[in-house]
Protein backbone atom coordinates (compact mmCIF):
# COMPACT_ATOMS: atom_id res chain seq x y z
CA UNK A 1 0.00 0.00 0.00
CA UNK A 2 2.72 2.46 0.98
CA UNK A 3 5.47 0.31 2.47
CA UNK A 4 8.05 2.00 0.21
CA UNK A 5 7.67 5.23 2.23
CA UNK A 6 9.69 3.82 5.15
CA UNK A 7 12.81 2.99 3.03
CA UNK A 8 12.32 6.38 1.28
CA UNK A 9 12.48 8.18 4.63
CA UNK A 10 15.64 6.25 5.53
CA UNK A 11 17.10 7.02 2.10
CA UNK A 12 16.60 10.78 2.69
CA UNK A 13 18.31 10.57 6.10
CA UNK A 14 21.26 8.50 4.81
CA UNK A 15 21.78 10.74 1.77
CA UNK A 16 21.89 13.89 3.92
CA UNK A 17 24.18 12.17 6.44
CA UNK A 18 26.52 10.97 3.66
CA UNK A 19 26.74 14.46 2.14
CA UNK A 20 27.50 16.06 5.52
CA UNK A 21 30.08 13.37 6.26
CA UNK A 22 31.65 13.83 2.82
CA UNK A 23 32.25 17.53 3.56
CA UNK A 24 33.66 16.75 7.02
CA UNK A 25 36.00 14.09 5.60
CA UNK A 26 37.24 16.49 2.92
CA UNK A 27 37.96 19.12 5.60
CA UNK A 28 39.68 16.57 7.86
CA UNK A 29 41.81 15.36 4.95
CA UNK A 30 43.10 18.88 4.42
CA UNK A 31 43.84 19.44 8.10
CA UNK A 32 45.40 16.09 8.98
CA UNK A 33 48.53 14.74 7.42
CA UNK A 34 48.30 10.99 7.16
CA UNK A 35 51.24 8.87 8.34
CA UNK A 36 53.56 8.36 5.40
CA UNK A 37 55.11 5.03 6.34
CA UNK A 38 54.22 1.71 7.93
CA UNK A 39 51.08 -0.38 8.19
CA UNK A 40 48.93 2.52 9.34
CA UNK A 41 49.74 4.51 6.21
CA UNK A 42 48.83 1.59 3.94
CA UNK A 43 45.60 1.01 5.83
CA UNK A 44 44.69 4.70 5.44
CA UNK A 45 45.40 4.54 1.71
CA UNK A 46 43.37 1.35 1.19
CA UNK A 47 40.35 2.33 3.30
CA UNK A 48 37.19 3.49 1.57
CA UNK A 49 35.71 6.66 3.09
CA UNK A 50 32.67 5.99 5.30
CA UNK A 51 30.64 8.60 3.42
CA UNK A 52 31.12 6.51 0.26
CA UNK A 53 30.01 3.39 2.10
CA UNK A 54 26.97 5.26 3.39
CA UNK A 55 26.14 6.22 -0.18
CA UNK A 56 25.96 2.50 -1.05
CA UNK A 57 23.13 2.15 1.47
CA UNK A 58 21.55 5.29 0.12
CA UNK A 59 21.65 4.00 -3.49
CA UNK A 60 20.12 0.68 -2.45
CA UNK A 61 17.32 2.39 -0.52
CA UNK A 62 16.57 4.95 -3.26
CA UNK A 63 16.69 2.33 -6.03
CA UNK A 64 14.47 -0.11 -4.17
CA UNK A 65 12.03 2.58 -3.07
CA UNK A 66 11.66 4.05 -6.59
CA UNK A 67 11.09 0.64 -8.20
CA UNK A 68 8.67 -0.33 -5.43
CA UNK A 69 6.78 2.94 -5.89
CA UNK A 70 6.41 2.03 -9.57
CA UNK A 71 4.85 -1.27 -8.51
CA UNK A 72 2.38 0.64 -6.33
CA UNK A 73 1.51 2.92 -9.25
CA UNK A 74 1.01 -0.22 -11.36
CA UNK A 75 -1.47 -1.60 -8.82
CA UNK A 76 -3.30 1.74 -8.47
CA UNK A 77 -2.19 2.27 -4.86
CA UNK A 78 -0.31 5.47 -5.67
CA UNK A 79 -2.37 7.99 -7.62
CA UNK A 80 -1.61 11.27 -9.41
CA UNK A 81 -3.93 13.40 -7.25
CA UNK A 82 -3.70 14.55 -3.63
CA UNK A 83 -3.08 12.83 -1.16
CA UNK A 84 -1.43 10.53 -3.75
CA UNK A 85 -2.19 7.35 -1.79
CA UNK A 86 -5.45 5.58 -2.70
CA UNK A 87 -5.68 4.12 0.83
CA UNK A 88 -6.04 7.63 2.30
CA UNK A 89 -9.59 7.88 0.94
CA UNK A 90 -11.00 5.44 3.49
CA UNK A 91 -10.12 5.37 7.24
CA UNK A 92 -10.14 1.54 7.33
CA UNK A 93 -7.75 1.40 4.37
CA UNK A 94 -5.58 4.08 6.00
CA UNK A 95 -5.27 1.98 9.15
CA UNK A 96 -4.33 -1.05 7.06
CA UNK A 97 -1.78 1.05 5.16
CA UNK A 98 -0.18 2.28 8.39
CA UNK A 99 -0.03 -1.29 9.68
CA UNK A 100 1.68 -2.40 6.48
CA UNK A 101 4.18 0.47 6.77
CA UNK A 102 4.92 -0.49 10.37
CA UNK A 103 5.47 -4.16 9.50
CA UNK A 104 6.57 -4.71 5.88
CA UNK A 105 7.98 -1.19 5.42
CA UNK A 106 10.10 -1.26 8.57
CA UNK A 107 11.30 -4.81 7.83
CA UNK A 108 12.33 -3.75 4.29
CA UNK A 109 14.44 -0.92 5.71
CA UNK A 110 15.92 -3.21 8.36
CA UNK A 111 16.80 -5.97 5.86
CA UNK A 112 18.49 -3.54 3.43
CA UNK A 113 20.43 -1.95 6.32
CA UNK A 114 21.43 -5.37 7.67
CA UNK A 115 22.72 -6.47 4.25
CA UNK A 116 24.67 -3.20 4.03
CA UNK A 117 26.15 -3.85 7.51
CA UNK A 118 27.32 -7.29 6.37
CA UNK A 119 28.87 -5.63 3.31
CA UNK A 120 30.75 -3.22 5.61
CA UNK A 121 32.23 -6.13 7.56
CA UNK A 122 33.27 -7.91 4.34
CA UNK A 123 34.80 -4.78 2.75
CA UNK A 124 36.64 -3.99 5.98
CA UNK A 125 38.18 -7.49 5.94
CA UNK A 126 39.14 -7.10 2.26
CA UNK A 127 40.75 -3.71 2.96
CA UNK A 128 42.74 -5.11 5.87
CA UNK A 129 43.90 -8.09 3.80
CA UNK A 130 44.97 -5.81 0.93
CA UNK A 131 46.93 -3.54 3.28
CA UNK A 132 48.60 -6.53 4.89
CA UNK A 133 49.68 -8.09 1.57
CA UNK A 134 50.96 -4.72 0.35
CA UNK A 135 53.04 -4.36 3.51
CA UNK A 136 54.44 -7.88 3.08
CA UNK A 137 55.38 -7.07 -0.53
CA UNK A 138 57.23 -3.93 0.62
CA UNK A 139 59.21 -5.93 3.19
CA UNK B 1 7.70 -13.39 -10.68
CA UNK B 2 8.61 -9.71 -10.19
CA UNK B 3 11.08 -10.71 -7.47
CA UNK B 4 12.58 -13.40 -9.69
CA UNK B 5 13.03 -11.06 -12.67
CA UNK B 6 14.58 -8.37 -10.45
CA UNK B 7 17.00 -10.86 -8.86
CA UNK B 8 18.10 -12.05 -12.33
CA UNK B 9 18.57 -8.41 -13.39
CA UNK B 10 20.62 -7.76 -10.22
CA UNK B 11 22.85 -10.79 -10.85
CA UNK B 12 23.40 -9.86 -14.52
CA UNK B 13 24.16 -6.22 -13.63
CA UNK B 14 26.64 -7.35 -10.95
CA UNK B 15 28.42 -9.75 -13.33
CA UNK B 16 28.64 -6.98 -15.97
CA UNK B 17 30.01 -4.59 -13.31
CA UNK B 18 32.62 -7.14 -12.19
CA UNK B 19 33.71 -8.30 -15.64
CA UNK B 20 33.82 -4.98 -17.46
CA UNK B 21 36.77 -2.63 -16.94
CA UNK B 22 34.70 0.38 -18.04
CA UNK B 23 31.80 -0.40 -15.66
CA UNK B 24 32.90 2.26 -13.20
CA UNK B 25 32.96 4.87 -15.95
CA UNK B 26 29.58 3.67 -17.25
CA UNK B 27 28.06 3.84 -13.74
CA UNK B 28 26.93 0.20 -13.86
CA UNK B 29 27.19 0.19 -10.06
CA UNK B 30 24.05 2.34 -9.87
CA UNK B 31 22.10 -0.39 -11.66
CA UNK B 32 23.45 -3.01 -9.24
CA UNK B 33 22.41 -1.00 -6.18
CA UNK B 34 18.94 -0.33 -7.63
CA UNK B 35 18.25 -3.96 -8.51
CA UNK B 36 19.65 -5.38 -5.26
CA UNK B 37 17.73 -2.82 -3.18
CA UNK B 38 14.48 -3.65 -4.99
CA UNK B 39 15.18 -7.41 -4.78
CA UNK B 40 15.61 -7.23 -0.99
CA UNK B 41 12.43 -5.19 -0.61
CA UNK B 42 10.42 -7.59 -2.78
CA UNK B 43 11.88 -10.49 -0.84
CA UNK B 44 10.37 -9.03 2.34
CA UNK B 45 7.10 -8.53 0.45
CA UNK B 46 7.24 -12.18 -0.66
CA UNK B 47 7.82 -13.35 2.93
CA UNK B 48 4.73 -11.47 4.09
CA UNK B 49 2.69 -12.89 1.19
CA UNK B 50 3.94 -16.40 1.95
CA UNK B 51 2.98 -15.99 5.62
CA UNK B 52 -0.52 -15.04 4.50
CA UNK B 53 -1.09 -17.54 1.67
CA UNK B 54 1.19 -20.43 2.75
CA UNK B 55 1.71 -23.05 -0.03
CA UNK B 56 -0.79 -21.28 -2.28
CA UNK B 57 1.89 -18.62 -2.81
CA UNK B 58 3.80 -21.04 -5.09
CA UNK B 59 0.83 -21.84 -7.31
CA UNK B 60 -0.33 -18.49 -8.65
CA UNK B 61 -2.99 -18.04 -11.34
CA UNK B 62 -1.50 -17.94 -14.85
CA UNK B 63 -3.06 -14.51 -15.39
CA UNK B 64 -1.49 -13.15 -12.16
CA UNK B 65 1.85 -14.63 -13.19
CA UNK B 66 1.64 -12.97 -16.58
CA UNK B 67 0.79 -9.63 -14.96
CA UNK B 68 3.67 -10.01 -12.50
CA UNK B 69 6.09 -10.91 -15.32
CA UNK B 70 4.94 -7.88 -17.28
CA UNK B 71 5.46 -5.75 -14.15
CA UNK B 72 8.93 -7.25 -13.61
CA UNK B 73 10.01 -6.44 -17.16
CA UNK B 74 8.60 -2.92 -16.80
CA UNK B 75 10.58 -2.48 -13.57
CA UNK B 76 13.78 -3.54 -15.38
CA UNK B 77 13.01 -1.12 -18.20
CA UNK B 78 12.40 1.73 -15.72
CA UNK B 79 15.67 1.01 -13.90
CA UNK B 80 17.55 1.01 -17.22
CA UNK B 81 15.99 4.34 -18.17
CA UNK B 82 16.95 5.84 -14.75
CA UNK B 83 20.52 4.54 -15.20
CA UNK B 84 20.70 5.97 -18.72
CA UNK B 85 19.46 9.41 -17.55
CA UNK B 86 22.05 9.44 -14.72
CA UNK B 87 24.77 8.36 -17.18
CA UNK B 88 23.87 11.13 -19.66
CA UNK B 89 23.67 13.77 -16.91
CA UNK B 90 27.00 12.77 -15.34
CA UNK B 91 28.50 12.36 -18.84
CA UNK B 92 31.71 10.60 -17.67
CA UNK B 93 33.33 10.37 -21.11
CA UNK B 94 32.30 13.91 -22.04
CA UNK B 95 30.30 12.90 -25.14
CA UNK B 96 27.37 15.20 -24.37
CA UNK B 97 29.74 18.06 -23.57
CA UNK B 98 31.59 17.49 -26.84
CA UNK B 99 28.34 17.33 -28.80
CA UNK B 100 27.08 20.57 -27.22
CA UNK B 101 30.34 22.45 -27.78
CA UNK B 102 30.85 21.13 -31.27
CA UNK B 103 30.79 23.99 -33.72
CA UNK B 104 28.70 23.31 -36.85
Amino acid sequence: MACFLVPTAEAIVTTVAAKVLQKKEAKAELKLTAPTTGAKALETQEKTAFSRKLMWLSYMLWGGAVLLMFEHVWHGEVVAWFPFLAAMADPADTAEMLHEMATAGVLMAVVVTAVWAVMLVVTSAIEKRAAKSQLQNQE
Amino acid sequence: MTLLITVFAAVIATVVWYANKRSSELKVGILCWMFWGASLMWLVDAIFEYAEQKAEYFTPDPLDMLNDAFLGLSVVALALVIWLVILLIKDPSGRIKDALHKKK
